[in-house]
């Protein structure tokens, strides 16, 4: 309350602070060093999460939508991805927008029917639709049933450059992964956004000064949607491999997890959370199954402790914005 | 009585399993009048602002607004023809700012609501208006505070500059001075009476020397149904109305 004190004082919010200018920075020139110390496949699974996540939190954290069927469009979209760099012999670039499209088509459909309810009847209906298209996953013959679709190749960018080289893969996931954070923070700091927050924040007075909201909405979904399979072709491509996990209902859960963690309704937090889980999958895999209690305890103490996640948390304590 | 009216109910009735909660209204509100509806709790005030504003749907009877039939509806288009209303409890967006409160109302009205490719410094271009109208309900040491931290009575004028941002021919105010100390309500009562000058207003209200002060015409409900209709004298000497509501006796 300190900056109220002040009558007439700056009447602008800039459009963007500099806290996360520089968080930017940092997580960019993190990025760009880290595979000279990690091995460069583990990065980019927790890239493609990241993107995965920071897609879910443009729904859950800034239009309060909770859907509970985002493995939907991740794994649709992996499958996507997928057929069409093996059997259609796409070049990677076109085999990943494939996979993004059909999510964005997807969303289009499920976000149709989904949001005419609310609170956990809209997660109800995501997570129903998404159960009914993973068992059509499991049905359909071109999806590969349990074996999935493996050994797809990872072709040459554009037609040039040999995705088998892994820099060169890590390379272009980390472009992909700034596109669509860079994309996903525009949406959330645009004359759009700012509409889906007076959402969040009073549904019934957006309508009331004649907003349409249920049109943002399902724009917000699609969006969330394409971008959550963006990042499901991007990891079909880099693991050579799309299967049923990445359309189970538990990677549905998973992603509600990366954002919790790492702070509902910041910018940086969905990639905290997505980095803090997949290196705990990673690292902890010789437990075994005790992977999934650690990582229950963790979502059962931030529930408790810190629900405004590690990164809502770093932001709160220091009054900055990340 | 040859003023225009700007907004008419014909048998108005909204059943609730078979509970008349607004049973067959007829209201009149005539154009740049202050209009109170009173009644005492449960008369179907509040019942009738949602039927009015399309919140909840008439199991009968007709609404014209404008010359215009607006029974069937949708809630944001009855908005955009005009006809804009504030609810019960204060109906800011706590989270946002006082500024980003107003603008979002700005930005309704000259429309970019759904340009998610531009930067918010678009938004920049509002903030002239958006100082005038929070000078004008006296918010102006408070543009950058969360709404959620503003004192009450602050909130309510917050919510009427947000709504007066959208320039509404009429508003619809739902006991704008609920819960409100004496000091706020006399700032209150003056916001209303300045706001009225060019447009008409239909409020519900409880404290009834505010009623007295701001309204024109009064509007008595009770179980559904109007019980009586005119100026305050006319209305607080009806003998049915003072037995009703006020209770014998009262002054």
């Amino acid at each position: 309350m300190t900056t109220a004190a002040t009558p007439m004082s700056v009447v602008t919010m800039p459009a963007r602070s500099r806290s996360e200018v520089i968080a930017f920075a940092v997580m960019v020139a993190l990025l760009l060093i880290a595979p000279v110390f990690i091995y460069p496949l583990f990065l980019m699974k927790a890239l493609c999460f990241a993107l995965f996540a920071c897609a879910f939190n443009l729904l859950l954290g800034y239009v309060g939508l909770l859907s509970f069927g985002h493995a939907l469009y991740f794994g649709w979209a992996s499958y996507v991805s997928a057929y069409a760099a093996k059997v259609l012999g796409f070049n990677p670039e076109f085999a990943i927008l494939a996979g993004a499209l059909t999510a964005a088509v997807l969303g289009l459909v499920a976000g149709s029917l989904a949001i005419r309810r609310q609170g956990i009847y809209f997660a109800m209906i995501t997570l129903a639709l998404a159960q009914m298209m993973y068992f059509f996953a499991v049905q359909a013959p071109f999806t590969g049933g349990e074996d999935g679709i493996q050994s797809v190749p990872r072709g040459y960018l554009f037609g040039l450059i040999d995705l088998g080289q892994p820099l060169a893969m890590y390379g272009t996931v980390l472009v992909i992964f700034l596109g669509g954070f860079l994309a996903i923070y525009r949406i959330i700091h645009s004359p759009f956004g700012e509409v889906l927050k007076a959402i969040r924040e009073n549904e019934p007075r957006a309508i009331s000064l004649g907003y349409k909201t249920d049109r943002h909405k399902l724009i917000a979904f699609v969006l969330s949607a394409t971008f959550a399979g963006l990042a499901g072709g991007t990891k079909a491509i880099v693991f050579q491999l799309a299967s049923l996990t990445d359309v189970d209902w538990p990677m549905s859960g998973e992603v509600v997890l990366m954002a919790l963690v790492g702070g509902l309704g910041t910018v940086f937090g969905p990639v905290v959370g997505a980095v803090i889980v997949v290196a705990m999958q990673n690292y902890l895999a010789q437990v075994g199954q005790w992977v999934l209690v650690i990582q229950g305890v963790i979502f059962v103490a931030c529930v408790l402790l810190f629900r405004r996640g590690i990164v809502g948390e770093l932001a709160a304590r220091l009054r900055i914005k990340l | 009585m040859s003023a225009e009216i700007i907004l008419e109910t014909e048998d108005l009735t909204k059943e609730f399993a078979g509970f008349a909660a607004v049973g067959g209204v007829d209201l009149r509100v005539a154009r740049g009048s202050i209009h109170a509806l009173i009644g005492p709790n449960g008369a179907g005030k509040t019942t009738c602002f949602n039927l009015l504003t399309k919140f909840l749907s008439p199991t009968r009877g007709r609404i014209v607004f404008k010359g215009q039939n607006i029974t069937d509806m949708q809630p944001a288009d009855v908005a955009r023809l005009g006809l804009v209303r504030s609810f019960q409890i204060s109906a800011v967006f706590p989270h946002m700012t006082v500024l980003e409160n107003v603008r979002i109302a700005l930005q309704r009205l000259r429309g970019n609501s759904m340009d998610f490719w531009r930067s918010r410094a678009v938004l920049d271009q509002y903030n002239d208006r958006a100082m005038e109208l929070i000078a004008d309900v006296g918010l102006t040491e408070f543009t950058n505070w969360n709404a959620v931290e503003l004192p009450y009575g602050r909130k309510r004028a917050l919510e009427i500059a947000t709504t007066l941002a959208l320039d509404p021919e009429m508003l619809l105010l739902d006991e704008p001075t609920a819960g409100m100390g004496h000091e706020d309500i006399e700032r209150i009562s003056q916001l209303i009476k300045r706001v009225a000058a060019n447009r008409t207003v239909l409020m519900v209200e409880h404290n009834l020397s505010v009623v007295a002060d701001l309204s024109d015409t009064i509007t008595v409900l009770t179980r559904g149904r109007v019980l009586a209709e005119g100026d305050y004298a006319t209305v607080s000497n009806n003998p049915e109305v003072r037995e009703a509501y006020m209770g014998v006796g009262h002054a």
